[in-house]
């Protein structure tokens, strides 16, 4: 039994996993983001209602914590692929909110220059290999990523990031399959916020829980909280190991919930009122982290003002670097179609 | 013959380019269904696993979508993989990662990534093979930006182009049809390239110009040949890449024929004959003709099982003779 010292001396002993495995200025950067993750979402809404934006978008509000507990654990050069969902993803993975504002703005600064918009926003740099307009349409990509990381040995790791929608295409199964049977570097992340578009997973999917999909190709399929950070972080960090040592992919389930509705056009007519607002005020993925690390003492409420007042002003700033920036020429139209020969 | 003049089947052309292309580097492999120890269904990977093993010769399940998916994904982050299909008709099935994805990502992410892919389609009917193993659905593919699309009709240009394929930076899509891969021809030693997007004049002559694709070509030249002896000087040109089409090519043989033919197996309607026939009816080579723009395409018909039904869908040597003839002469 270990001795009373060491207890004392190891005084996180008994916390979540997070809390043991990250330093609390890790654990504050994660905040940040996600607060830097929610602030950006609802200033492109803001932008978007007041005209500056066009076209749609799907936002992830309510569902910060997954993206950010499944990047805890990646090194920059890991690599992920995202969704139409993706704007979370994007930042947990690395991306600079100004240079996402100016691709929602259209212009020559962000990180598509203007031709992808919200739903390919990607972050190349950063192992980003972009979001997705076609439901589990990046999953086999990932695969790919991730047998090119076997063949070349560079000892990277593949998330893919998919909503429940996703698990009833082919390509998620086909892909899961070859993952497993080639036992690649891969982890599929599906966000099961409860609605495809409108349809509940459970008018829409036979098993109840999608992780139980892993078991049709041999692979652990593991459910968790996705409202809950340290749930989440853990369950990606166990995948990574595995992935990294050469066993192969995992499956996980992280169970969350979207605040606002699929896209633009959403009349939120296949849920209620009641089934938002409780997830609004109970499980809020913030909220809830926020309070744990407050009443873990790893910060004060001076701490969190400081976190959100810098969050806004980055905001600000992204938004005033969109307004500013060149917009393309017409002339560069074709631009990128194929690759230019110098 | 020159006893020196080597010749390989244009399947054999093929492997030997595929072998040439992973000995030249490392980040070249192959992926599709049994094309390890099968050799593939038409034999075109042959023994190649031997050579190479089972790591860059790479069997998939049969899952088309989410093999050509993870050959996009290979390609973006840093492979060169050359990926089969069966039959081109099974692109069918992977339509979303090859129009979707591969040709658009460049360009959805604003020029950040390349998809160096290839995929090799066995098109075209003549094996008996029936509806949904005989199509020719090239121009399918043509029309999505972002794609390259090839046809080559020799076994010199299937080595040298799928050598430019693998080269190049951007997804390349090769249909291979079918009744080629035993034909000879020859095939020079080595690494060498035939570039994408050029046309080439198979033939030269001065009464009418044929635009040609795949085994439209031999079909076209042994056309002109019977055509040769009624005093009948035909041009045939091989398109040999439909996107992007070499359009000067096309317009300077019909400025020196005055007269155009287009010959392909694909269905005809809204195919590659309709976008010749437009590219020279928008250019200055308009005022030069002399005779109405002809077409001949696939019956508007799936591929028949029955062998004379089976003929009788796409152009044969005595429709291209006949069409030839009446065009010169007048008749039409």
């Amino acid at each position: 039994m270990a001795t009373a010292r060491k207890a004392v001396v190891d005084s996180r002993a008994n916390l979540p996993f997070v809390y043991r495995q990250y330093s609390p200025e890790q654990l504050r950067g994660v905040l940040h983001k996600m607060y830097l993750i929610r602030r950006f979402e609802e200033g492109a809404e803001e932008c978007y209602m007041r005209g500056l934006i066009h076209g749609t978008m799907h936002l992830s509000i309510g569902q910060e914590a997954s993206a950010m507990g499944i990047c805890m654990p990646l090194a920059e050069d890991d690599q992920i692929t995202s969704t139409h969902r993706g704007h979370g993803h994007c930042i947990a993975k690395g991306a600079e909110v100004s240079r996402m504002f100016a691709e929602f703005f259209g212009k020559t600064t962000g990180y598509c220059k203007g031709r992808g918009g919200s739903m390919h926003i990607a972050d190349v740099a950063k192992g980003n290999l972009g979001a997705n307009g076609i439901v589990a349409g990046g999953i086999p990509i990932a695969v790919g990523a991730a047998l090119s990381s076997k063949m070349m040995k560079t000892g990277k790791v593949v998330v893919s990031f998919f909503g429940d929608g996703a698990n009833n295409e082919g390509a998620f199964h086909e892909a899961l399959n070859m993952a497993a049977i080639w036992k690649l570097p891969v982890i599929f992340v599906c966000e099961n916020n409860g609605y495809g578009m409108s349809t509940s997973t459970a008018r829409s999917t036979a098993v109840k829980n999608i992780a139980e999909r892993a078991a049709a190709y041999s692979m652990p399929g593991v459910v968790v909280n996705g409202n809950i950070f340290s749930e989440v972080a853990e369950a990606s960090f166990k995948a990574v190991e595995r992935a990294r040592a050469g066993e192969g992919p995992t499956l996980i389930e992280s169970k969350t919930y979207r605040h606002r509705g699929h896209s633009k056009s959403d009349r939120n007519r296949y849920r209620t009122k009641e089934e938002i607002e409780d997830w609004m005020a109970n499980r809020d993925p913030i909220t809830l982290f926020e309070n744990e690390l407050r009443d873990f003492g790893f910060i004060d409420d001076h701490g969190i003002e400081a976190i959100r007042d810098a969050v806004a002003k980055e905001i600000a700033d992204g938004i005033e670097f969109a307004k500013a920036s060149p917009a393309p020429e017409i002339a560069t139209l074709e631009n990128y179609v194929y690759t230019e020969h110098a | 013959m020159d006893a020196a003049v080597r010749e390989l089947t244009y399947a054999q052309a093929i492997q030997e380019a595929m072998a040439i292309a992973m000995d030249m580097d490392e980040r070249v492999f192959l992926m599709g269904e049994d094309i390890g120890v099968y050799g593939g269904a038409f034999q075109v990977t042959g023994d190649l696993v031997e050579r190479y093993g089972a790591d860059r010769v790479i069997d998939t399940p049969i899952s088309e979508l989410g093999g050509a998916g993870v050959a996009v994904g290979a390609a973006v982050t840093g492979m060169r993989p050359i990926f089969e299909f069966q039959f081109s008709d099974f692109a069918t099935l992977a339509m979303e990662q090859i129009v979707n994805q591969a040709a658009k990502m460049r360009f959805m992410l604003g020029g950040e990534v390349s998809v160096p892919v290839v995929m090799r389609f066995p098109a075209g009917s003549g094996t008996g093979a029936a509806a949904q193993h005989s199509q020719s659905l090239e121009a399918w593919l043509g029309h999505v930006p972002g794609l390259k699309v090839i046809q080559p009709a020799t076994p010199h240009d299937a080595k040298g182009m799928l050598l430019a394929a693998v080269a190049d930076p951007d997804p390349v899509m090769i249909f291979e049809h079918k009744l080629l891969y035993k034909m000879k021809g020859h095939v020079p030693e080595g690494h060498y390239t035939v570039p994408i997007g050029k046309a080439e004049i198979r033939r030269e002559g001065c009464d009418l110009t044929i635009v040609a694709t795949s085994i439209m070509v031999q079909k076209a030249l042994d056309a002109a040949a019977t055509l040769e002896g009624e005093g009948i000087d035909i041009e045939v040109v091989d398109l040999r890449t439909i996107r992007p089409i070499d359009r000067q090519t096309v317009i300077d043989s019909v400025k020196k024929t005055s007269r155009l033919l287009c010959v392909y197996e694909a269905v005809k309607t809204l195919g590659i004959g309709a976008e010749v026939s437009a590219l020279v009816a928008e250019s200055e080579a308009f005022d030069y003709l002399d005779a109405p723009i002809v077409r001949l395409g696939g019956a508007e018909t799936p591929i028949p099982y029955n062998p004379d039904l089976e003929k009788a869908t796409v152009p044969q040597v005595p429709d291209i003779i006949a069409a030839a003839r009446d065009l010169v002469k007048g008749v039409r």
